[in-house]
């Protein structure tokens, strides 16, 4: 297929991908923020969500301080903030639209809709009668368009190309996800609490408790935990179910694993490096523990990964998406 | 003064209602008025969903918009069409000759049919092609013919579309959204098909191969998605199942020509453009073009890829060489036009000069390269002054204008805010030409919604309808 096109299905799926885990990002913060807790944390909590997708900068650029609201606006439909949900759902349709003829009709209509619905709803006030509804709607209409794409396209390079994105987006958002209470505490605070060694006292450890309750429902996983360890919730499983365990579709390892196995449909003759990249980043997967990850201490694991998952983007520009010279 | 008598399809003179509505006004007659009303927002709601739009330049809010389309159908008896077929073959033969000629020995020039400056001097004529044989010899592949019909129901050809003519999504959308509205009328009427036009185009793309290629890759190469018929470009590689490329996806090495896929290079032999040739190959054309393709000219004047339409078919529908097409029919094909030109005067000829100029007021004139209604003088429209005005812009530069009189365009029953009205109509079918010609029955209908407009252009306030051919 035209690389151009094979490039307007990665991003579509990606920039879907990344409105949803954009809204589960904040819905957990606005989850979280809601628990008792001095000013100072729960602004941290925000500044979190901004430091994570890196967007701390532009956010101080644009206001003077920093107030929920603000974040939410920015966050949400701000149209000079392209990681907004809302530059993310244009984005996606975008590129839908760029290549309408090689998606199902369904395919289409589904971004296209979305489009048109956000603009209805943001229109409506909807962020500020209630965010958690947007929020709500975003993850489904995101589940929708996945679906749409099982349900109806021919198990081609289309559709390969599209589902590389949504996991490539789905492994580097995850780790963000994780990674937010690094980014909320300081880097020592989070180690400890992801070791479970330092939470002195007991508000903190309730605190820490809910917080990793909410990082759980954030990527649905909350039910997931409690079938799979029929116990408390302890941070260092929390990290393991959310990075190791390949039955849980949004971890680490699953993404990867569905990163491999696209990659591999559409492999040509100069992607053999991305492809072994891709394969050995899997496999440390799926053969680490836990307990050496947090050695190494968790922040500094998900730096990694995310660099090695940045590399796999720009490899996979390069083999298939940039336009090949005549050579 | 305009035609006293306006030619409406639906009804004769007397009020009757013509053999060919017959059936369809019987139906009618039975529909309430709130039905086709929840017919035509059913209509808008699935265009709007499906993206069936065209894009509006220079407009941010909405950038995207529907052509509105009425449920009311044009009727075109078999009988009358096959004459218009008959017509229409013959003058796209003529002209696609004569496209040959031009770029060849220019036997019509030295025969004295056509002046040689209106050929040579013509900001149309692309000297590039002198002397290229293209596949086939065919240059017109797609051509979308606009007719009228006047005051007595008689038909003339308005303008022929050699470039790049657009509209034939909406004829097939129509058509679709017409069988789904209203199954009933198409088991009550035998209506010609038009589905299979898509399957006509790539049979007609792929008989034009270079030589040699036993299966030629065709692709649809589009100025991008927001060129305003995006749409139906997307829309017609679909239906093709050919790629839809732009000019960046293209590249141009030892003369031939090149699509980037993720498996690497693959050649092209194909290429149905929607391009201007302006914007075609910036090594050639316009420096500034990033929508072409660099080194395409070359490779095409090599005979390594066909382009459809050809290089330099814009001198046959310029608007000064119009007057001449009956002329080149009998020079061609020896035969009598069947389809009649709009009765035209060529200014830069002393006689018809005197005439236009007596007759101003009374007639359209248009400046010859301009296309679009630029340049134009409605005189039943305008102002004193204007006329005026016009006059001298004619008597500064007479070989830049031509005038025709101003037609009484045929009204079809339409259905707008007050009900069901009379409205004025054209029709523009496309003409395939390849190893055969070959069209499907109709074409595209438009219609001017506004009450007492001429105006049939999308762009402002044009809509269409669904065009049936009755066997």
């Amino acid at each position: 297929m035209l690389s151009r096109t094979a490039d307007h299905l990665f991003w579509m799926a990606r920039y879907i991908e990344r409105s949803e885990n954009t809204a589960r990002m904040l819905d957990v913060n606005m989850s979280t923020s809601l628990l008792p807790q001095t000013v100072e944390v729960a602004e941290q909590g925000w500044r979190a969500m901004l430091s994570i997708s890196e967007l701390q900068a532009a956010f101080d650029a644009k206001y003077p301080s920093l107030t929920p609201r603000d974040v939410l606006d920015f966050m949400v439909r701000d149209p000079g903030n392209p990681s907004s949900i809302f530059c993310c759902v244009q984005a996606a349709r975008e590129n839908a639209r760029a290549v309408r003829g090689v998606l199902t009709t369904e395919v289409w209509e589904t971004h296209n809709d979305t489009w048109l619905e956000l603009l209805k709803l943001l229109a409506g006030g909807i962020l500020k009668r209630d965010p958690s509804q947007l929020f709500e709607w975003v993850k489904f209409r995101s589940h929708l368009s996945r679906g749409v794409t099982i349900g109806t396209m021919l198990k081609d390079e289309a559709f390969y190309f599209t589902r590389l994105g949504t996991f490539l987006e789905r492994a580097d958002n995850t780790a963000r996800i994780i990674d937010v209470k690094f980014h909320g505490l300081g880097q020592a605070e989070a180690r400890n609490g992801v070791n479970g060694e330092a939470a002195d006292t007991a508000a903190e450890n309730q605190l820490d408790y809910y917080f990793w309750a909410a990082i759980l429902r954030s990527v649905s996983a909350f039910e997931v935990y409690r079938k799979v360890y029929r116990d408390v919730i302890a941070p260092s499983r929390v990290a393991e179910l959310l990075v190791l365990r390949d039955d849980m579709p949004r971890s680490l390892l699953a993404c990867m694993n569905e990163v491999c196995l696209n990659l591999e449909k559409v492999r040509n003759s100069r992607s053999r490096e991305t492809e072994r990249r891709a394969g050995l980043l899997r496999a440390e997967l799926q053969h680490g523990r836990i307990e050496d990850i947090l050695q190494m201490g968790l922040h500094t694991f998900l730096n990694a990964f995310l660099e090695r998952v940045n590399d796999l983007g720009g490899r996979i520009s390069q083999d298939f998406l940039v336009p090949l010279s005549a050579a | 003064m305009l035609a006293a008598k306006v030619f409406d399809e639906m009804h004769a003179a007397d009020g009757s209602v013509r053999l060919s509505y017959g059936k369809y006004n019987n139906w009618l007659a039975e529909q309430s008025g709130e039905l086709l009303n929840n017919k035509r927002a059913e209509a808008d709601l699935v265009f709007r969903r499906v993206g069936i739009t065209f894009a509006v330049y220079g407009d941010d809010a909405g950038t995207e918009r529907l052509i509105p389309f009425d449920i009311i159908p044009r009727i075109i008896p078999a009988a009358e069409w096959r004459q218009l077929e008959a017509g229409l073959r013959q003058r796209v033969k003529a002209l696609n000759r004569f496209i040959h000629d031009v770029y060849h020995d220019q036997n019509i020039v030295r025969a004295g049919k056509i002046p040689a400056d209106q050929v040579l001097k013509n900001s149309q004529y692309r000297a590039e092609m002198h002397g290229v044989d293209v596949a086939s010899d065919i240059y017109t592949h797609i051509a979308g013919i606009d007719i009228v019909r006047a005051g007595k129901g008689e038909y003339y050809v308005l303008e022929d579309n050699l470039r790049v003519p657009s509209g034939v999504s909406y004829m097939l959308e129509d058509r679709k959204m017409m069988m789904r509205l209203f199954p009933e009328l198409f088991a009550k009427n035998r209506v010609a098909p038009v589905a299979h036009y898509p399957d006509l185009l790539l049979e007609n793309l792929r008989s034009v191969a270079p030589q040699g290629v036993a299966d030629p890759t065709v692709v649809l190469l589009t100025p991008g998605m927001y060129n305003s018929a995006y749409f139906e470009h997307a829309f017609l590689a679909q239906q093709m199942g050919i790629e839809l490329v732009e000019g960046q996806d293209l590249f141009v090495q030892d003369d031939a020509v090149f699509m980037r896929t993720t498996r690497g290079p693959h050649r092209v032999d194909v290429i149905y453009r929607r391009v201007d040739d302006d914007f075609l190959d910036p090594l050639a054309f316009r420096p500034d073009s990033t929508l072409g393709v660099p080194g395409l000219l070359k490779a095409y004047r090599a005979g390594r890829v066909t382009l459809a339409n050809a290089i330099g078919t814009g001198l046959a529908d310029d608007k000064s060489i119009y007057p001449y097409v009956p002329d080149m029919i009998e020079f061609y094909l020896g035969e009598k036009p069947i389809l009649a030109n709009v009765p035209t005067f060529k200014c830069r000829n002393r006689d018809d000069l005197a005439q236009t100029l007596a007759k101003l007021p009374d007639l359209v004139v248009k400046e010859v390269h301009n296309a679009g209604g630029y340049g134009m003088l409605v005189g039943p429209a305008a102002t004193r002054a204007e006329i005026e005005a016009f006059r001298k812009k004619i008597e500064a530069n007479p070989a830049n204008y031509i005038a025709q009189p101003t037609l009484a365009l045929s009204t079809c029953p339409t259905f707008v805010e007050s009900g069901i009205a009379p409205r004025h109509i054209d029709l523009r079918p496309f003409v395939l030409c390849g190893k055969q010609v070959t069209m499907v029955p109709g074409g595209l209908t438009r219609v001017a919604l506004r009450d007492g407009s001429l105006v049939v252009n999308s762009s402002q306030g044009g809509g269409t309808k669904d065009t049936w051919v009755l066997e």
